[in-house]
């Protein structure tokens, strides 16, 4: 069983979601938080069975699906996708448990188990095709929630989110042929494995524009600078699970795609590229920091605040090194950690007011004191306080940035203390001082589905804050093999000296197995 | 005294023409059956039609293994030409056919399907269309193509509404235009060459090294003014909307597969030897013709309020996106075509069968057309299955994995990128990604939108078994696609490739 446990992750939900329908209405959530909790102990088994010490693939399924075409079934996890697999089954666990939601909740939930599907296949896929047929599968639950649960434009919302997010990787599908093309012009065979692709050193030129072409599918879903206007509406829009499985996983795709498309395959456009991507990055960082500021609604302060958060990821993957990308994989889970659960109390308020505008509150801490803390903790979390997980994902991204640029890192530092600022400040509007509006002296504090969610959050995010470690280590493992293979594979002088060789490091790492 | 022409019965090779006899002898039989008996049920001649169907499909598999061990067939003086594009495209040809013949078998009563001959005229156009892929012979192309289009002009009109007579006069006079365009092509085409062979036309224009380039030009400009009629492309599709919308859904489902695919494999014997001997003023007039009719198509697709005119536009653009493959030429094309097509027949033919099965008789007041989109609102909350099925073809049809016509899609693109054509492979893309919209709107009415007061009282009205069944069909064909992709393109491409092309 363990030698399938990828597609057993995969296919379980699915396999669930279909035996859902049968289930009555009244025990359908009973059924999804079971459902959630099986795959989530599974996957939690997938990390007690990895092995940190290998940095390559673990786990790998292969089985032929279309041979005359070189398609295959191709999975396997390494410590980039392992913990961002966990990070997907954990939340749909939260989602569902924490699900306030009463309308057509049976149709919810078995589109959240579908979509749980397309997140693990997405991470665990090693296979182009396969990859991409998650990749594009998961926007269909998403336009559902989207756009049956959303609030009033909601509609608009999905439809943008949906085509924005297709033409992308419709662009990427016409890169992923030509590398497949151009293997086998090399080869003499057709293959989208991601393996063997990595093998290919492809001329300069060409590694250009398909680093386009990819870049394209993935920063649209990310969503970097200019293409992140679908983001807003659809966070303004979706229900509160939508947001959190939105901005907790679906983002992440884009970011962990970087990892593990456009760096490996492309080295030399890598570097070539790198400043320009950093500093749409930075711009990200300080621009959205900026319309965050400008907000009214705390769900858009805390969705600006989430693509703000996005640019540091990208700065840290950029950084071409081994700390700035180890740091930009654990800022995903941190990001998708503290980001998942700021969308769950946005949507503790809205449940129990039913308006998003920070005006309509003031004074909460006085009413609701157990919410404000949780509230205050995870947005001390967001703005990156030491000793929350946060922190490690953005110290040791501005670190790896540090090593090829100080002036730009210089300013991505300070535009992150900034941005403090709109959180600080949308803190400030709605939990201190005097409780003016009436409707709020009667708001009761946490229930106890809501405490289910946001606790075991709250305990991941110091945690891990405190002992990165175990996390840290696997990851760290596989992004050096990722960076030794650029290295390798680099031809131009400057992706030589930019990206560092670690052959001769890996004596050292024998000390690290010491405990 | 002229010499006595000895011919041997043997060296005719009679086998040849044996699959499309054998849907004429099924119409035959129909006819003698009603003129014995008149009065029958519809479903008895549904059955016969389906039988002859099958022995036709028998015949084919027949050919295809004689094919595997032998090569291509010759038959009549050359006339017939079996090889693996004309037993490919005859498969899907009759495949999609007797997919297509169970929608007779409807709950409400049909005016057409009460005569029999609504039935020989089916099978005699099977017949045409099998003619037409069989030969390289331009005279028997178009006897093929004018039997068979004869009797779909027929078949519109017995459906019996005044949009149907205005679909059926619609495209018997642009039918008749592209006749005369098919004509006179190859009118010029005899008169430069002294041949109505394809191959041998070929030879004859090499051989002189295309010194009458202009005469060549002239009879292909009227050839693709025909084929354009043929395969509805822009700005030759005019007649394809009302069309579709005159004519029951079924038949424009029907029409938007098994013609075209006749109509495919003829561009293709026709126009391919042209682009690859560097004709490249019929290669540049291809390529404007690929990307206007797929993006032009796309857009007009947008704005349409009827469903199935906007599934007539959609097929319009998907023949666009095919006709790519005769552009591009390589083997790897070809066999995207066909492999396209094949998978993109389930699709369609489930999305049509959706719309027919949906069939009111009488309009509502205010309600502008059979199908507007409204009708679909709220359709999960009524009826839950059916708009699950629904919304399948959509996303198949807009190219969304894993569903069937994503692999044609790739497999078609992925052929462009190899051949050279990537900006032609960016276009491609990028229409999938416009198309993804008015797909997605239907998808958005039935899912997010409250049901409208009305319309749900024809949901499934017209849905009987075997509705149901072809709609199964289709529906496991679209999802389980990616098992049945690698069997295909193994078979497709030695077909095609053999047959070389």
């Amino acid at each position: 069983m363990i030698d399938h446990i990828l597609t057993l992750l995969i296919f379980f939900p699915a396999l669930a979601a279909m035996l859902g329908f049968v289930v009555t209405k009244d025990s359908m959530r009973a059924y999804g938080i079971a459902v959630a909790f099986i795959e989530f102990v599974l996957s939690l088994w997938l990390w007690y069975a990895y092995d940190p010490m290998i940095s390559g693939m673990q786990f790998m399924e292969s089985m032929p699906l279309i041979p005359q075409f070189g398609i295959n079934y191709l999975l396997g996890v390494d410590g980039i996708s392992l913990f961002i697999i966990i990070l997907s089954t954990f939340f749909t666990l939260i989602g569902i448990a924490s699900l306030t939601e009463t309308r057509r909740i049976k149709d919810l939930i078995i589109t959240l188990l579908f979509l749980e599907m397309t997140m693990v296949g997405v991470f665990a896929a090693l296979d182009a095709i396969v990859f991409y047929v998650f990749w594009e599968l998961s926007l269909v639950p998403m336009l559902y929630i989207i756009g049956a649960w959303g609030g009033p434009l909601r509609i608009y919302a999905s439809i943008k989110f949906f085509l924005y997010t297709f033409t992308g990787s419709l662009v990427m599908l016409v890169g992923m042929l030509f590398m497949a093309y151009f293997y086998y012009q090399a080869t003499g065979q057709w293959s989208f494995s991601i393996l063997e692709w990595y093998r290919l050193i492809l001329p300069e030129n060409f590694q250009l524009w398909l680093f386009v072409a990819f870049f394209l599918g993935f920063a649209i879903k990310v969503p970097m600078f200019p293409f992140h206007t679908w983001l807003p509406y659809a966070h303004g829009q979706a229900p509160t699970i939508g947001s959190v499985i939105l901005a907790a996983i679906l983002l992440k795709m884009g970011t962990y795609a970087f990892v593990r498309f456009s760096l490996p395959l492309f080295p030399d456009a890598s570097v070539f590229f790198m400043f320009p991507i950093a500093i749409i990055a930075i711009i990200m960082i300080i621009y959205t920091a900026m319309v965050a500021y400008a907000q009214e609604d705390i769900k858009q302060v805390v969705a600006y605040s989430s693509v703000s958060h996005m640019g540091v990821i990208i700065l840290g993957t950029f950084a071409l090194n081994v700390e700035g990308v180890s740091g930009s994989v654990f800022l995903m889970l941190a990001h998708g950690v503290v980001s998942g659960a700021l969308f769950l109390l946005v949507g503790v308020i809205y449940d129990r007011r039913h308006t998003k505008l920070m005006s309509e509150f003031g004074g909460l801490a006085s009413v609701m004191p157990r919410y404000a803390t949780i509230f205050g903790i995870m947005m001390m979390a967001s703005v990156g306080l030491p000793l929350t997980i946060n922190f490690v994902g953005e110290f040791l991204s501005l670190l790896g940035f540090y090593k090829q640029s100080h002036m730009l890192t210089l300013t991505a530092g300070v535009a992150i203390i900034v941005g403090a600022i709109y959180m600080l400040a949308a803190y400030k509007k709605m939990f201190f001082g005097t409780v003016m509006n009436e409707k709020n002296k009667n708001l009761k504090d946490l229930n106890r589905t809501e405490y289910l969610g946001l606790i075991p959050l709250v305990i991941v995010a110091i945690w891990l804050g405190v002992y990165p470690k175990p996390v840290l280590e696997p990851i760290n493992n596989s992004v050096e093999s990722v960076i030794q293979l650029m290295h390798d594979k680099a031809q131009s002088q400057e992706a030589k000296a930019r990206i560092p060789d670690l052959s001769g490091k890996n004596e050292i790492i024998p000390m690290q197995e010491a405990h | 005294m002229l010499e006595p022409i000895n011919v041997s019965l043997a060296s005719l090779n009679l086998a040849t023409l044996a699959p499309m006899l054998i849907a004429i002898v099924g119409a035959l039989a129909i006819l003698v059956i009603d003129m014995v008996k008149g009065g029958l049920h519809k479903s008895l001649y549904v059955m016969i039609s389906l039988l002859f169907l099958l022995l036709d499909l028998g015949a084919l598999v027949d050919f295809a293994g004689l094919f595997m061990k032998n090569g291509t067939v010759l038959g009549f003086f050359d006339v017939m030409l079996m090889d693996g594009i004309a037993i490919l495209s005859q498969i899907i040809i009759v495949a999609g056919s007797m997919l297509f013949i169970p929608l007779a078998l409807t709950s409400k009563r049909f005016h057409e399907y009460n005569y029999p001959e609504y039935f020989a005229l089916f099978l005699f156009m099977i017949a045409g269309f099998q003619f037409m892929v069989a030969t390289d012979n331009l005279i028997l192309i178009f006897v093929g193509l004018e039997t068979a289009s004869l009797a779909l002009y027929t078949l519109i009109a017995l459906h019996n509404r005044k949009k149907s007579f205005e679909a059926a006069v619609k495209y018997f006079t642009m039918g008749a235009l592209a006749a005369g365009f098919y004509a006179f092509g190859s009118m010029i085409l005899y008169a430069i060459s002294g041949s109505v062979e394809i191959n041998q036309i070929a030879t004859v224009l090499a051989e002189d090294h295309y010194s009458n380039i202009g005469y060549v030009l002239v009879s292909m400009a009227f050839m693709i003014a025909a084929f354009g009629f043929k395969l509805s492309m822009v700005p030759f599709h005019t007649w394809t909307p009302d069309v579709y919308e005159g004519s029951s859904a079924a038949l424009a489902g029907y029409m938007s597969i098994v013609p075209k695919i006749a109509g495919f494999v003829v561009a293709m014997r026709l126009f391919e030897f042209l682009v690859h001997s560097g004709v490249v003023w019929l290669q540049v007039i291809l390529y404007i013709g690929v990307v206007v009719t797929m993006t032009a198509s796309n857009i007009w697709a947008l704005v349409q309020t009827d469903v199935k005119r906007m599934l007539a536009y959609s097929s319009i653009s998907h023949a666009g996106f095919v006709m790519a493959a005769i552009l591009i030429g390589t083997t790897q094309a070809n066999t995207g075509l066909f492999l396209y097509w094949a998978l993109f027949s389930f699709t369609n033919l489930g999305a049509f069968t959706m719309l027919w099965v949906n069939r009111q008789k009488n309009l509502l007041p205010g309600q502008s057309s059979d199908h507007p989109y409204e009708k679909f609102s709220g359709m999960v909350k009524t009826m839950p299955m059916a708009a699950v099925m629904m919304a399948l073809f959509m996303l198949s049809l807009a190219g969304i994995p894993p569903f069937g016509l994503f692999w044609g899609k790739i497999y078609m693109i992925g052929s462009a990128v190899s051949a050279g054509y990537t900006v032609l492979a960016l276009i491609m893309a990028l229409n999938s990604a416009i198309a993804g919209y008015y797909y997605l709107k239907l998808i958005v009415f039935m899912f997010m939108k409250e049901p409208m007061v009305g319309y749900d009282q024809f949901y499934f009205m017209n849905a009987s078994l075997s509705l149901k069944t072809i709609i199964g069909i289709a529906a496991v064909g679209t999802i389980f696609a990616v098992f049945t992709v690698n069997p295909l393109l193994e078979v497709i491409t030695l077909f095609v490739y053999n047959s070389g092309y």
